[in-house]
């Protein structure tokens, strides 16, 4: 078995998907002969025609209004956005319509559509090109968010997330576009709203997903060096939310760290804590904790890596879970 | 019906980008007294039964808009944007296209609605607040009402273009106003369906003020029409208080499109009688001496004297249509004066095709305080 990396996978699922279903169409900027700035749809339009893989005019508002009538009109469009931050443009038609359609025509206008965008940071890019901007989706009713950190996920999810009836935003780490691992493709993993445990543990769970799940698995075997037996858990779609695993997991180790590249506050690991605690309250034996991104504008590349959740930080935050009893005194005052 | 005259379709096949222009000035077929205008324009007449259809569904609509502004005043709607001035186009533009032709209106466009033959408490529904959208879009092939401008403008587009991709030849319609025609999605849309050509016809409905704000702070074009050119989209402009112009240039705006020759950008100059909604107050903005020369160029009025003069229409056909029109609103009064029945719980219907694990349990969470509200 040749090792496959995300990139391909993806591509795969593309060109698996646009070969079992006539009405899937791939489009954004740069898709076709060049093939994506990530190459993940390269060669689709070679394969299958530029009607059902092309390039538009460079306008994300307009890349993600025109699927939304080409998916009335009964067509399932994947579109691409080049980077995260230039997906801001489409943002009111994400907002307004896609998200909403379904549910202001009382189920009667679906939209069966998947707006791809490479994100977040780690791979020295300029400025405008690493944004987590999960949240903004995540916290729009209607709108299902996935985002992959495996090769077999990338395959599964991307062709679960074109065949869903409803709109996904479908996230891709472009910091792991080029990890590889040996899979068998066509591959099929768990469903949408099925979170799932990386690694078992006892002592703690880190809940993960999409670029920090790398991390986390690191992490995890580091700390095994100092004690700490580590459960990972991967979301894998942000939405649905898959309380279920989470708080089993929690449950039985007692003790939870989120991690996310994205800024802490207001953000997805937030709302992770908080549905812990709501659920875990009488299982838990220290605060949630959380390992994010600083609240600051995401930083040149020179400096990103002290910006980024590393192995080192997520140590350190385990190292505050009170085993011993100890109060954190990191809270004890001034701004807190 | 077709009456000698250059037809568009000839100017269309002009080369060179001139033949993307709108004519100088509106496109006229009637003075403001309803009498024929004596140089007639270079498109086809619309037949006279089309041309008395359009006086009925005119004379009903605006009976309409009259009622539910009344219905606004009584409580029975939170808001409602009037089109009383604008009954050419909103009437014009659906006679202008097929039934099965897609229509992608904005708030504005309840008097097309209505024309469409959808039932006037569904497409009321929006501004009672029962519901975002009150018909079904696929049964009358009419997107739901747009609140964010321009925004449809796009689906109108995408939709157009799938449709043709499937073999059909069928048309879209998209409505703005002129507010609307400084937002990105508008040059958009224009720029991906002349990219795409996709048949698509904007109708661009230019009432003089986006709620307050004038043309002149919209655009420093010579017309919105001249927006088409930049897009290589060929463009008219026309008196959007004439039923007769409006008809004959967008029938030929859809023709154009049905041909497979992409998209068309319609401009109607045209005047809202009423405050932007019964929430407005349009003394601020405008002066009572500019409604009153728009209200000498009643659309209605000019038809209806038109059709006389032609002989179509008499004394007893206008008592006809006015009956109707005072059947239809008795009845919509007699049906919006009931309350609807809601059910709370549908709110966690349709967020998604499947609700997710937590939407239903914040499902039982509201029936469990209904239960209390009851007990
Ligand atoms: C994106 C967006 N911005 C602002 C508004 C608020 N708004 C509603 S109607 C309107 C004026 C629109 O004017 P125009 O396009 O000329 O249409 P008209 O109301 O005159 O028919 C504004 C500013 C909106 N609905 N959408
Ligand atoms: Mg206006």
């Amino acid at each position: 078995m040749a090792p496959t990396t995300m990139a391909q996978a993806l591509n795969a699922a593309l060109r698996d998907a646009m070969h079992d279903d006539d009405s899937v169409v791939v489009f954004g900027e740069d898709v076709g002969a060049l093939g994506g700035v990530f190459r993940i749809t390269d060669g689709l339009t070679h394969k299958f025609g530029d009607e059902r893989c092309f390039d538009t005019p460079l306008a994300e508002s307009g890349i993600v209004g025109f699927a939304v009538g080409m998916a009335i009109g009964g067509f399932r469009p994947v579109v691409e956005m080049q980077f995260d931050a230039f997906a801001y443009p489409a943002f009111e038609q994400i907002a307004s319509h896609v998200a909403k359609l379904r549910n202001r025509t009382r189920g009667r206008l679906g939209l069966p559509m998947v707006i791809r965008i490479p994100y977040a940071g780690g791979i020295g890019g300029v400025e405008h090109h690493c944004d987590s901007s999960e949240a903004y989706y995540a916290h729009t009713p209607g709108l299902k968010v996935v985002t992959p950190s495996t090769v077999a996920d990338a395959y599964s999810l991307l062709r679960e997330a074109v065949e869903d009836p409803d709109p996904v935003v479908f996230l891709e780490p472009k910091k792991l576009y080029w990890t590889k691992s040996e899979v068998d493709l066509p591959a099929r993993a768990e469903p949408f709203g099925r979170a799932v445990v990386r690694r078992p543990g006892r002592d703690v769970t880190l809940v993960a997903y999409g670029p920090s799940v790398p991390v986390a698995l690191e992490a995890a075997d580091a700390a095994a060096g100092e004690g700490w037996d580590v459960e990972v858990v991967d979301l894998r779609t942000i939405v649905p939310f898959d309380d279920a695993t989470v708080a089993d997991s929690v449950r039985r180790t007692g003790r939870c760290v989120v991690v996310q590249e994205a800024a802490g506050f207001a953000g997805v690991g937030a709302e992770v804590a908080a549905r812990v605690q709501e659920r875990c309250f009488h299982s838990l034996h220290a605060p949630v904790l959380r390992v994010s991104g600083f609240d600051v504008p995401y930083p040149p590349p020179m400096l990103e890596h002290h910006h980024l959740p590393g192995v080192d930080r997520i140590l350190d935050t385990l190292d505050r879970l009170q085993r011993d009893d100890e109060p954190d005194t990191r809270f004890a005052g001034g701004a807190a | 019906m077709v009456r000698k005259g250059r037809a568009m379709t000839q100017r269309r096949q002009d080369s060179g980008p001139d033949a993307l222009l709108p004519s100088r000035e509106p496109v006229r077929f009637l003075t403001e007294a309803g009498t024929a205008v004596r140089a007639r324009p270079a498109y086809p007449v619309p037949d006279l039964d089309l041309l008395r259809l359009a006086y009925g569904k005119m004379v009903v609509g605006r009976r309409f808009d009259e009622q539910a502004t009344a219905l606004t005043k009584q409580g029975r709607l939170a808001v409602y944007p009037s089109s009383h001035g604008q009954e050419a186009c909103q009437v014009g533009a659906v006679l202008a296209v097929e039934d099965d032709d897609w229509l992608f209106p904005t708030y504005r466009e309840s008097v097309a609605l209505v024309t469409r033959g959808i039932d006037p408490v569904e497409v009321l529904s929006l501004l009672r607040g029962d519901s975002h959208c009150g018909y079904d879009p696929r049964r009358h092939h009419v997107a739901p009402q747009c609140t964010p401008l321009a925004t449809q403008t796009l689906h109108a587009t995408g939709l157009a273009y799938a449709r043709r991709r499937q073999g059909t030849d069928r048309v879209t319609l998209a409505f703005t106003g002129d507010g609307a025609t400084s937002e990105g999605d508008f040059h958009e849309a224009l720029n991906f369906a002349a990219v795409f050509r996709a048949p698509v016809v904007f109708l661009v409905q230019n009432n003089g003020y986006a709620i307050s704000v004038p043309l002149s702070r919209q655009t420093a074009a010579p017309s919105l029409a001249y927006k088409g050119i930049g897009y290589g989209v060929p463009a008219e402009q026309v008196d959007g208080n004439d039923p007769v112009a409006v008809l004959a240039v967008l029938s030929a705006a859809v023709r154009h499109a049905r041909s497979g020759a992409g998209p068309f950008l319609v401009e109607a100059h045209t005047y809202r009688m009423q405050a932007h909604t019964n929430a407005d107050d349009a003394t601020r903005y405008r002066a009572e001496g500019e409604v009153e020369l728009w209200r000498k160029r009643d659309p209605i009025a000019r038809l209806e004297a038109y059709l006389r003069k032609r002989g179509a229409l008499t004394d007893g056909d206008v008592a006809a249509v006015a009956a109707e029109a005072e059947q239809f609103a008795t009845a919509l009064r007699a049906r919006m004066n009931t309350d609807p029945s809601l059910d709370p719980t549908d709110l966690f219907a349709h967020v998604y095709g499947e609700p997710t694990p937590q939407l239903r349990e914040q499902r039982a969470g509201l029936e469990t305080e209904l239960a209390a509200e009851v007990r």
